[in-house]
């Protein structure tokens, strides 16, 4: 077990360093960045310009600006090059809204595809399950935007079920801050809950055609028997994986569609407008933090995946 | 004569397909008795295995029809509800299958998976399920039970896991066991020792067994009768002596003679029944062994009824032949078996 997480932390460090780089090295490709130039902003002669380049460093080499950034980085003083702001703080800050967009979505969805994919797969072939899996279909099609901005308009706007946008906190009034959500949870669990119950359906079924299924039912189990602890179980074991992996990425900002859409000061919101300014602070260690999130909970699946089935062991 | 446990009317299998409906189980009777093996032989799809997964309800879809009656202790098998065969199944018969290590739950310790047949039917404790779990697997003659009920399938060898299957079966004393080639996946020596067992649990508490094999060496070594099937049809029937010593259809001594012999010359090559089973879609008119019967004359277009031709009445089939015709025609050189040149 040693040997395995020192394995993963080095894989990790491996993979900050490699996204940094990556994600830095974009930049220096891209034809139209001056990021002086953004810096000083439209009026600024080319004075202002070359003062801001060199307290910025923007006109040293390409490795040394890297140094620079990443030193900053990891002592947490990075500021955005847009409004002179702390990233780090930033994403301290905004890194609550995220998880109070994403938990409680994820939850969601997993608890709805699971319900689905079931019905699906019990009654395969049925109007039901065929009726089940174009709605999966539609909810994965549907772009996020669009259904955000759907979902605003129909039930914000034309049916003043819910509010416009904005963001409560918990800590200041639940309720409210549940009604904030509503919305932006549907936006991010319909495209789950169809990518999900899909799996879910095409696992459950491989799994009921196996001979050990057969012998439980020889047992005399009852059919719900049958499906909850033998078929189910085996069926939801590689949807662990896959949920580990999108649920990574969802913490480091990747609804950043909805938050913009509906105006929650989260991560996503943050690196959204970052990359519209083309600002490299915010999005370097957006990347970097999504990254660690990604190798964090890649780990933490494949633990729970050799927890789930026995035939698999950590090696150390 | 000892007690009729099951019995098996007209049994009739068939399931839609796209290709048509495949009359899988054709008209099959036979009964088991308390204390008896009953031995199925027959090729791949000749519907011994759907004649057993009927019995448990196993062969229930959507697109399967089933005639016919399977009487256990007064239920009708075929005709009874889910939640009666349910309430069935594993306490008065019960079933090991062909390959021990996917018939297994994989993420079940073993133990557990014993506890659960006896708590699917019986309310009792996790931990005193286990426990006579744990008896039955030191009954069936698995090592250091206790420790090894905590181990998974995976971490056994094929004989131990069958072992574990039949201790699994046998756990609510059923009144009838069927196992449904349960040695074809091990090796020999494993074969025997699991014979052994069976034979042995089974004698212990006058269980019927019905065996399913295509091995007519296991069907010596086990059986008490012998049931042949071709086609989906039984075509004959009798004791294990009368199948081995006077069998009566054409289709049985193919198979005797298919057997290979060590006492006598070995042949150029190994002896087979030419030609292959009928497509169960489009069954043929008359006698389903026709085709392939060296014997074949005029009559067997007609379909000849199960029944028995010699004084003694337990001895059924399928033949249009008169017993003495049988009798000259079935010795090739000395042996039961196929005509010469009939080998291909």
């Amino acid at each position: 077990m040693t040997g395995f997480i020192t394995r993963r932390l080095a894989s990790a460090v491996l993979l900050l360093f490699a996204t940094s780089v990556v994600v830095f090295g974009i930049f220096e490709v891209i034809p139209s960045y001056n990021p002086a130039r953004a810096i000083a902003g439209r009026a600024a002669t080319a004075a202002t310009v070359a003062e801001i380049s060199q307290k910025f460093g923007f006109d040293k080499p390409v490795w040394i600006q890297y140094g620079n950034t990443m030193k900053l980085i990891f002592t947490g003083q990075i500021i955005d090059y847009q409004d002179n702001l702390n990233v780090v703080s930033q994403f301290v800050h905004r890194f609550s809204v995220t998880l109070s967009l994403v938990v409680p979505a994820a939850i969601i969805w997993m608890a709805v595809a699971i319900l689905l994919g079931s019905i699906s797969a019990l009654r395969a072939g049925g109007w039901l399950d065929r009726g089940l899996m174009v709605a999966a279909i539609t909810g994965v099609s549907i772009p996020v935007f669009l259904l955000a901005a759907a979902l605003l308009y129909l039930f914000a706007f034309r049916l003043p079920w819910f509010p416009n946008t904005g963001y409560t906190p918990f800590g200041t009034d639940p309720a409210q801050w549940a009604y904030h959500l509503v919305l932006p949870w549907l936006s991010i669990a319909v495209l789950s809950i169809g990518f999900y119950s899909r799996v879910l359906r095409s696992n459950a079924l491989d799994v009921i055609n196996q001979d050990f299924v057969r012998t439980a039912r020889a047992k005399g189990l009852t059919e719900r028997q049958v499906f909850t602890r033998h078929v189910l179980r085996n069926a939801l074991m590689p949807i662990v994986t896959l949920f580990g992996l999108d649920f990574a990425t969802l913490l480091g900002g990747a609804a950043l569609v909805t938050e913009t859409v509906f105006n929650l000061p989260g991560i996503g919101q943050y690196e959204a407008t970052a990359i519209g300014q083309l600002d490299v602070p915010p999005i370097m260690v957006g990347a970097m933090f999504t990254a660690f999130f990604v190798v964090l909970f890649s780990a933490l699946s494949d633990v729970v995946y050799a927890l789930l089935d026995p035939r698999i062991r950590i090696t150390g | 004569m000892s007690e009729q446990l099951l019995e098996i009317e007209d049994l009739e299998v068939s399931f839609a397909t796209e290709d048509g409906v495949l009359r899988a189980v054709s008209g099959v009777s036979f009964t088991v008795s308390r204390g008896e093996t009953v031995a199925i032989v027959g090729e791949s799809g000749s519907g011994k295995s759907v004649t057993v997964m009927t019995l448990m309800g196993l062969t229930r879809s959507p697109n399967a029809r089933f005639a016919g009656t399977a009487r256990l202790n007064g239920v009708d098998l075929i005709s009874a509800s889910e939640d009666k065969l349910e309430a069935i199944r594993g306490k008065e018969i019960a079933m090991i299958f062909q390959d021990p290590i996917s018939a297994l739950s994989p993420v079940h310790r073993v133990g557990a998976q014993i506890a659960e047949q006896i708590r699917a039917h019986e309310k009792i404790s996790k931990a005193a399920a286990l426990d006579r779990a744990i008896e039955l697997m030191g009954r069936v003659g698995i090592p250091n039970a206790r420790a090894r009920a905590r181990s998974y399938p995976h971490e056994f060898s094929g004989g131990m896991r069958q072992r574990v299957m039949i201790a699994m079966a046998l756990s609510l004393s059923p009144s009838v066991l069927i196992a449904d080639e349960p040695t074809t996946a091990l090796d020999v020596t494993i074969q025997a020792q699991i014979l052994d067992e069976i034979r042995q649990l089974t004698a212990e508490s006058d269980t019927g067994v019905i065996f399913v094999t295509h091995d007519l060496g296991v069907v010596a070594d086990i059986a008490d009768r012998v049931l042949v099937m071709y086609a989906g049809r039984l075509v004959e029937q009798g004791t294990v002596d009368e199948i081995f010593y006077d069998p009566q259809h054409p289709y049985t001594w193919g198979l005797l003679g298919s057997v290979p012999r060590v006492d006598l010359e070995p042949p150029r090559r190994l002896p087979a029944i030419p030609g292959a089973p009928p497509s169960l879609v489009r069954p043929p008119e008359g006698c389903p062994f026709q085709p392939r019967c060296p014997h074949a004359f005029d009559r067997c277009r007609e379909l000849p009824p199960l029944a028995p031709r010699l004084p003694d009445a337990g001895h059924l089939d399928r033949c249009w032949l008169t017993p003495d015709d049988k009798r000259v025609l079935r010795e090739t050189g000395g042996r039961i078996g196929l005509t010469e040149g009939a080998a291909s």
